[in-house]
């Protein structure tokens, strides 16, 4: 047990740091998601058939193809997309894209696409009631989403959004490629530092448990918030 | 739309942000999990015959360096990626590592092995001390021949994207049942707890494990340099026409490839790199 | 786009494919008597079964897959005790570590899948069954069960596709299945977006016939 404990020897505050690291990378995967979906989502429900394509076309890969491809090209493939981008800007002296943002950016674009059902499905169970009023009201598109849809879409979309948030954190686990120390890397440092993998991934099994079952309280809490008056 | 905008300049700025300000250091990166070439001590600092290589050779070029610890299977993408600026990580120098980065001259060699547990069959497997696969010819194919009866049937473990791993697939010893590990560490685990039969790795890899856990680690069978196995261990470059031979980028690189071969030569002169070799792998393998 | 690099690898990926579909199936087929299992336990009246076979879902359901493999691949692999044991003789495997891996997982999921099921069949069919006097066994058996699977099939429609992309976590234990052999053709290469596009492709073919399977049976065991 002294294995766990805080301090020089013991591996107990490299596992609390890990686990804080693991929460920072799935919030902003999810953020980043989120943006994502926000683009897709209109996408997806345009009438313009070329823009269904594309919607349909990234959340079909994305969520049809495997986790470790999809990180794995982006890891791997990063190198192409930069020199691509640097190219555009003339040149660029140290693009030092750091593992954080190269892991939630990764995990972000797949969360990404299921947030983009989530909310498609969301919008889709919206009273049409609501969109017929708002077009007698003489509101424009940009302003009934805002104001109208957007709110009632995160209301309706809160329970399947806690799927997506589960998903996203355990998908966390498989960033170590990117050297990011997350739980799942520290576990393996660990590991192979004291010979002893039984304890510390079972450790990290504990640590994820915990994770989740706080979320699933948060979750139910904002459920209960926002579904007042409902 | 206003938010948006103060978002996207938000990412622009971060993005700016974490550019270097280091534009005269050079990073180099290395896995810091292959000893005694590279690796960590207990307090998690990097360590080994490379690192104070590369502090070596820093010292001669005349610049400052930071070393940066990279897992091995991303090891050239990150190199491409500007994650860092040269490879010293007991890369070896093969043709096909060639089509995608340029490396300087090798500082040293190494020679693989194969190695079982004690008390294995293969024990005592008669061939040659050492093969060279560059220069064939009937001994070298004999020894083959004997190493493919050998390993018929077993299961050899090897490191991931190693030139280990390129000569298990080759054919050359036949249609091996070969698996692959994310480090070296895994395949040590896996060969004492026998899941593997039979591992492949550079020959001080097996005894740098053999010491240090106390477990019956024996080699056996011929050593391999050559062919499949490279030409040496050198510093692993960006191709100056990655970014552009007239670019900024690209004249940088081309000229830290000719920083680190003067430096290399330096060192030898000085006898560095063999007293460093001795230190770390008991012997000169200094190229 | 490397075209030469497609086409050559095309093959080696196909071949590859068939360890992912073996692994599919095998844990599949024994996670859904580990899933009926655990349903059954949920239903029935008892509180301390219903309890473990939550607390035996909650887990499952509530760590990555990629620590259960390494738990049961890494860590029983360093307990001398197993290894000394005639479980060492599977466990030795990481085919059967895998196997094992995925197969409570897909089992915890299976279970609340048919759990919900079980608790979402109209009383009237039971009902029925009871007032023609069929016995209790008989109407789980030629009722229960039957409307149980059939109301399950589009959840666990998306059960499967969601294993068939947990099987690339097999490539994290030395298995060479479909992401494996992806993985090492783009460490050879350093070509990763043909080999994404190949690989890929394969994965969502069989995305796209299960989907379609899963449909046809809907359409033909509909009441």
């Amino acid at each position: 047990m002294e294995l766990l404990s805080f301090g020089k020897t013991g591996w107990g505050d490299e596992l609390i740091f890990a686990t804080i690291m693991t929460l920072a990378v799935s919030v902003t995967a999810m953020l980043i998601g989120f943006i994502f979906a926000l683009i897709f989502t209109p996408l997806k429900l345009s009438k313009n058939k070329f823009f269904n394509l594309i919607a349909n076309f990234y959340t079909t890969i994305i969520r049809g193809v495997p986790e470790l491809l999809v990180i794995y090209l982006f890891f791997f493939g990063g190198s192409s997309a930069i020199m691509f981008v640097a190219s555009i800007f003339g040149y660029n002296d140290y693009i030092e894209i750091n593992a954080f943002l190269t892991g939630a950016f990764s995990i972000g674009i797949i969360s990404g696409a299921y947030s983009t059902e989530v909310f498609r499905g969301a919008i889709q169970s919206i009273d049409k009631g609501q969109f017929e009023a708002s077009n007698v009201l003489g509101f424009n598109k940009v302003l009934r989403f805002y104001k109208i849809i957007l709110p009632q879409m995160l209301r309706l979309s809160i329970p399947n959004l806690s799927n997506v948030w589960q998903i996203t954190l355990k998908d966390t686990s498989l960033i170590s490629v990117t050297g990011l120390v997350e739980i799942m890397r520290q576990s393996y440092i660990a590991a192979g530092s004291t010979r002893d993998p039984l304890l510390f991934y079972t450790v990290a099994a504990i640590l994820y448990l915990i994770l989740t079952f706080l979320s699933m309280k948060i979750i139910n809490r904002l459920e209960i918030k926002y579904n007042k008056g409902y | 739309m206003n938010i948006f905008k103060k978002f996207g300049l938000g990412l622009l700025i971060s993005l700016f942000l974490t550019i270097s300000a280091n534009a005269d250091k050079i990073r180099i990166g290395t896995e810091g999990a292959y000893p005694p070439w590279n690796s960590k001590d207990a307090s998690g600092k990097l360590i080994g015959f490379e690192v104070e290589l590369a502090w070596a050779l820093c010292r001669y070029i005349g610049q400052q360096c930071v070393i940066v610890e990279q897992d091995w299977d991303g090891m050239i993408p990150a190199l491409q990626m500007r994650k860092f600026d040269a490879i010293m990580a007991g890369m070896s120098i093969t043709d096909e590592r060639k089509k995608v980065i340029t490396f300087s001259q090798g500082y040293a060699d190494e020679v693989a092995s194969l190695a079982v547990m004690k008390g294995s069959d293969l024990e005592g497997m008669e061939t040659p001390e050492g093969i060279n696969l560059s220069l064939g010819g009937s001994g070298v194919n004999k020894a083959l021949k004997t190493i493919t009866g050998a390993l018929a049937g077993k299961t050899v473990c090897t490191q991931t994207g190693t030139i280990h791993q390129n000569f298990l697939e080759s054919g050359d010893v036949g249609k091996v049942n070969v698996r692959t590990y994310k480090t070296q560490d895994d395949v040590n685990l896996d060969l004492a707890s026998g899941r593997c039969d039979v591992a492949l790795a550079a020959a001080v890899a097996f005894t740098d494990y053999a010491e240090k856990s106390g477990k019956p680690v024996v080699l056996v069978g011929p050593t391999f340099s050559g062919g499949a196995f490279g030409n040496g261990v050198g510093v692993g470059l960006r191709q100056a026409s990655q970014m552009g031979e007239d670019s900024a980028q690209g004249k940088r690189d081309a000229a830290l490839l000719k920083a680190f071969n003067k430096a290399i030569d330096q060192a030898r002169k000085d006898g560095v790199i063999s007293r460093l070799a001795i230190k770390h792998f008991g012997f000169d393998a200094s190229m | 786009m490397d075209f030469d690099l497609i086409i050559n690898s095309f093959p080696k990926l196909l071949f590859a494919s068939i360890t992912t579909l073996k692994l599919l199936s095998v844990s599949l087929f024994i996670g859904l008597f580990i899933g009926l299992f655990f349903a059954i336990l949920r239903i029935k009246n008892n509180i301390i079964l219903g309890k473990i076979a939550y607390g035996y879902s909650y887990t499952f359901r509530g760590t990555p897959l990629l620590v259960q493999i390494f738990i049961i691949y890494y860590g029983f692999g360093q307990v001398e005790l197993i290894r000394e044991s005639f479980l060492w003789a599977i466990l030795k495997e990481p085919y059967w570590c895998a196997v094992i891996a995925f197969a409570l997982n897909t089992g915890a999921y299976t279970s609340e899948i048919l759990r919900s099921a079980f608790q979402t069949i109209k009383p009237g069919f039971i009902e029925a069954g009871k007032s023609l006097g069929v016995p209790n066994k008989l109407i789980f058996y030629k009722i229960q069960i039957p409307i149980a699977i059939r109301q399950s099939l589009p959840a666990y429609g998306n059960e499967i596709i969601l294993m068939l992309k947990g099987t690339s976590l097999a490539s994290t234990v030395t298995l060479m299945d479909l992401t494996g052999v992806a993985k090492y053709i783009i460490s050879t290469t350093f070509k990763p977006i043909e080999v994404f596009i190949i690989a890929g492709s394969i994965y969502l073919f069989f995305t796209f016939i299960i989907h379609n399977v899963i449909k046809f049976l809907e359409k033909k065991y509909s009441f």
